[in-house]
């Protein structure tokens, strides 16, 4: 009786839909340019082609839906630079310090933390937003994978009011750009410099944190062949680099040669080591700033990095263990290119391995952002505080990772025992609709259509013993071919 | 079979949760296994604060700002005598150092790899693996989940969200955020729904085990947790958490491990007080609850072992904070460890015995350390022990 009731709705369903002539093959494919199937995206891939999708995908940004757009307009953070968010933090601080009792002293600091944290939330909600509305999810995914590899944490210092800039300017600009731009980025980046301390990187006060994680993490990779000599070598060039977070020039430092100050960043040249330095084999001069922007070239341009890079885009892209083959063709086009990133995922979803990859288990959030776009299917969701929550709870909150490694890549990582009930608890949550997302928690047509594509035999049997919409949802959401890409 | 708690536990298999589908060895737990807790300091963690060289000139020289002041029973802030050469950081006092009193706790100092890259990454999943240092890491392959297999009916359960890497290749290890577990999530009939949705698929028994551990131990914790609510013990989250642990381990686990983060103090390190003496504080308290709740019997064959990736550069840096290092210090404990003393080979502590003019030489290399303490803890002839630590030969430190 419940089969048929269901089967009926779905019935409905369906012939609403667009008519759908792509195959398995091209969803697995969307998929893995994107986040799950909408519908959307399957008119767009019928009408476009394969070839030409993936132009579209890797050209110039798309417009986001008008209503979502305003939502973003409407945040402060779209129109607040890091020096105001920093001036308005100061002012709830002065309070702390000015207030006489303790219960006021309590109430300002409560204040300012609240204040801190809504700054995080709203960038939170624009990631999200975008993630989930874009036509462009491609481009979305490479924000994350990017805020990934030069990750850096909400939790140490000033981090709440640093990320939504670096996220926007640092990150979001060049996620299909040039790499070299984005290590310079990200390099210049306050968030970057105070999360891995190069802020406070002297001559004579030598810390070596960036340096070494620049190399390890961000360029050649921790077998990229360079030594503990390159990496104080590395830290040398870098001593000076700092921040200014309240954004006028020092005078005093201004008036030194080589003093730069762009926003937030600022190189202070009586903090630099201008010795010699060797790095990698090559002779760097003491020019002060200069030997950054040589370095950083130096950097980009070895081959480890092109590999080091090529691995965990075709990793986290397409699965692990990434084809080695693959990874060569991604590495050539990366070191001919001088690192063109959409030239590099080009060559990746123009490869067959992007079609035959086997299946892989996604990171939670990918799995959230795939369920909402399908689930919601181009209606605009209101809130998404709910799936903030659920990254959260499966251990992958937006900001939220501690150490410079970022998430770990490989889909093994998210599978365990206790992390595969997590996701059934998640599964739950969407599928109960009582979360405050949007006007409708209905079976779209992309869900439908991802369903009527993609369920085995098997799991259609389980869904046939679900005793409620609700459940059937939950099971659906929770079914091998809803978690693997 | 006594034990009301795994009475409890059978009824509920009994009753077909998930007919038939759980390891018989997850729960025959042999009453007289011994237990091992393996406690992961991800970040390196300033060995030289905990161990304090108080003899060495060079150490107060070196660290102007940072050091732990020499031994001195009026000055709160000063380091705690353990032996005429070292001390230990004061924001232990309450906890652990009742322990090395009791002679239940030692140090192994200039332990860690022969790994110099000093990269977080590299060197956790290095220790975590457990193999020789030429062996690529691509077998995915951690010491636990080896011992484990070894051990047959010893379960091991991560008290992490994710699996960690030392238990990789181990036979159904399950994992526990403990934060979750006070409830079970899904009913018998969902469970069993739900892992019929991957009948056959390489998760199947992820997806069987994770549905019925979360069950299972949200039935021993709430009889846990009323039992402790009347000690109203204090909020702090490690500690918290360090007290289900001994719980599910005392009744049920018999190898566990954890990790706790956040030790990578590059800037603002503090001395006496401040950022790793809070760490240091929390962690410290945390180990203690786990052995207050573990009872003394259980206490008795427990050893538990504190580890992290490398030490910290003996000198402070521009930011009174330290940098990447080598040698670190291991933390050896449990109710019948030889403990009250300092382990393993030693040098004295000085500007000149540096490794690499910068931080503390290996010289108890972390396969050999654990090894020796492994092998009288669980009886392991060589051959089982090379099959946890291929090609290492035991360090017999006399801590067991």
């Amino acid at each position: 009786m419940h089969r048929a009731l269901f089967t009926l709705a779905f019935a409905a369903l369906m012939a609403g839909a667009a008519p759908v002539r792509a195959g398995g093959d091209d969803l697995r494919w969307l998929q893995r340019t994107g986040f799950g199937v909408d519908a959307a995206a399957v008119q767009s891939l019928q009408r476009l082609g394969p070839s030409r999708y993936l132009d579209a995908q890797l050209g110039p940004e798309q417009p986001l839906p008008a209503s979502v757009q305003a939502q973003i307009d409407a945040m402060p953070i779209s129109s607040t630079g890091i020096a105001a968010l920093f001036a308005q933090a100061d002012t709830l601080k002065a309070a702390i310090d000015a207030a006489q009792s303790d219960a006021d002293k309590q109430a300002a600091k409560k204040a300012h933390g609240a204040f801190e944290q809504d700054v995080l939330q709203q960038a939170m909600q624009r990631n999200l937003l975008r993630a989930i509305h874009s036509p462009d999810p491609l481009r979305q995914k490479l924000v994350w994978f990017w805020f990934n590899h030069f990750n850096v944490f909400s939790g140490k210092n000033n981090g709440r009011l640093l990320i939504p800039d670096y996220e926007e300017n640092a990150i979001r600009p060049y996620a299909l750009g040039r790499f070299r731009d984005l290590v310079m980025a990200t390099l210049k980046h306050p968030a970057m410099l105070v999360y891995l301390d190069n802020a406070q990187n002297a001559a004579g006060k030598l810390n070596e944190n960036y340096a070494r994680e620049l190399m390890e993490l961000h360029t050649l990779g921790v077998d990229g062949g360079y030594t503990q000599a390159d990496v104080q070598a590395l830290a040398r060039i870098l001593t000076g680099v700092s921040v200014n977070l309240r954004g006028e020039a020092r005078p005093r430092a201004a008036m030194q040669p080589g003093y730069l100050h762009e926003g937030a960043f600022e190189f202070i040249p009586r903090r630099h080591d201008w010795g010699d330095k060797v790095l990698l084999g090559q002779t760097i001069k003491g020019t002060g700033f200069d030997e950054v922007e040589t370095a950083v070239t130096l950097l980009c341009r070895q081959p480890a990095t092109a590999r080091h890079i090529s691995q965990q885009l075709a990793t986290y892209l397409l699965g692990s263990p990434a084809d080695p083959q693959l990874v060569a063709r991604m590495t050539e086009t990366f070191q001919r290119s001088d690192g063109d990133i959409a030239a590099t995922v080009r060559v990746l979803f123009r490869s067959p391995q992007a079609r035959s990859a086997p299946p892989f288990y996604t990171d939670p959030y990918r799995y959230v952002v795939s369920a909402l776009r399908q689930g919601y299917d181009g209606q605009t969701l209101g809130n998404v505080q709910p799936a903030i929550n659920w990254l959260n709870q499966q251990g992958e909150p937006l900001y939220g990772r501690l150490t410079p490694d970022g998430y770990p890549l490989d889909g093994d990582a998210w599978a365990s025992d206790g992390q595969m009930v997590k996701r059934f608890e998640v599964a739950r949550a969407i599928a109960g609709g009582r979360a405050p997302l949007a006007p409708s928690s209905t079976p779209t047509p992309s869900y439908q259509w991802r369903f009527a594509q993609s369920a085995g035999v098997q799991t259609r049997n389980v869904l046939d013993r679900a005793t409620s919409p609700t459940e059937w949802n939950l099971l659906w959401l929770s079914a091998p071919e809803m978690n693997h890409d | 079979m006594t034990d009301p708690v795994r009475r409890r536990l059978l009824q509920g298999l009994g009753a077909g949760l998930l007919a038939g589908s759980l390891p018989a060895r997850l729960w025959a737990a042999p009453a007289a296994a011994p237990r091992l807790l393996l406690v992961f300091l991800r970040g390196a963690y300033d060995a030289t604060s905990v161990l304090v060289p108080y003899r060495s000139d060079d150490y107060y020289r070196l660290r102007p700002n940072i050091a732990i002041a020499t031994p001195d029973t009026d000055n709160p802030a000063a380091a705690l005598q353990l032996d005429d050469q070292w001390g230990l950081h004061p924001a232990l006092q309450d906890s652990l150092y009742p322990l090395w009193q009791a002679g239940e706790l030692a140090f192994v100092p200039f332990a860690g790899t022969d790994d110099t890259s000093r990269s977080h990454f590299e060197t956790q999943d290095r220790i975590e693996a457990g193999l020789p240092d030429t062996a690529s890491l691509a077998s995915r392959s951690g010491f636990l989940g080896r011992l484990s297999r070894v051990l047959q009916t010893t379960p091991g359960i991560a008290f992490t969200a994710a699996l960690p890497a030392v238990f990789a290749g181990g036979d159904r290890i399950p994992n526990l955020a403990l934060r979750d577990a006070a409830t079970a999530p899904f009913d018998p009939r969902q469970s069993a729904l739900l892992a019929d949705l991957y009948r056959g698929h390489p998760l199947e028994d992820r997806v069987r085990a994770g549905l019925e551990m979360r069950q299972d131990v949200a039935r021993m914790l709430a009889g846990d947790m009323q039992a402790a609510s009347r000690g109203a013990a204090s909020s702090a989250a490690f500690e918290q958490q360090a007290r289900r642990m001994a719980t599910l381990m005392r009744d049920q686990y018999r190898l566990g491990f954890v990790d706790v983060g956040g030790w990578d103090t590059h800037v603002n390190q503090g001395g006496a007080q401040g950022q790793l003496a809070n760490l240091l504080g929390n962690l410290g308290r945390g180990l203690a609850a786990f052995r207050d709740e573990l009872g003394a019997p259980a206490w008795r064959d427990t050893v538990v072992v504190v580890v992290s990736e490398f030490g910290r550069t003996f000198r402070e840096n521009g930011n009174r904070g330290t940098d990447h290092g080598h040698g670190t210090v291991y933390w050896v404990m449990g109710g019948s460890v030889r403990g009250g003393r300092i382990a393993g080979r030693q040098i004295a502590l000085s500007e000149a015995t540096l490794f690499q003019n910068r931080d503390y030489p290996v010289l108890n290399e972390y396969r050999s350390v654990l090894g020796g303490v492994l092998k009288p803890h669980y009886r392991l002839n060589d051959r089982q022990l090379a099959a946890v630590f291929p090609g290492a030969s035991p360090l017999d430190l006399k801590l067991l």
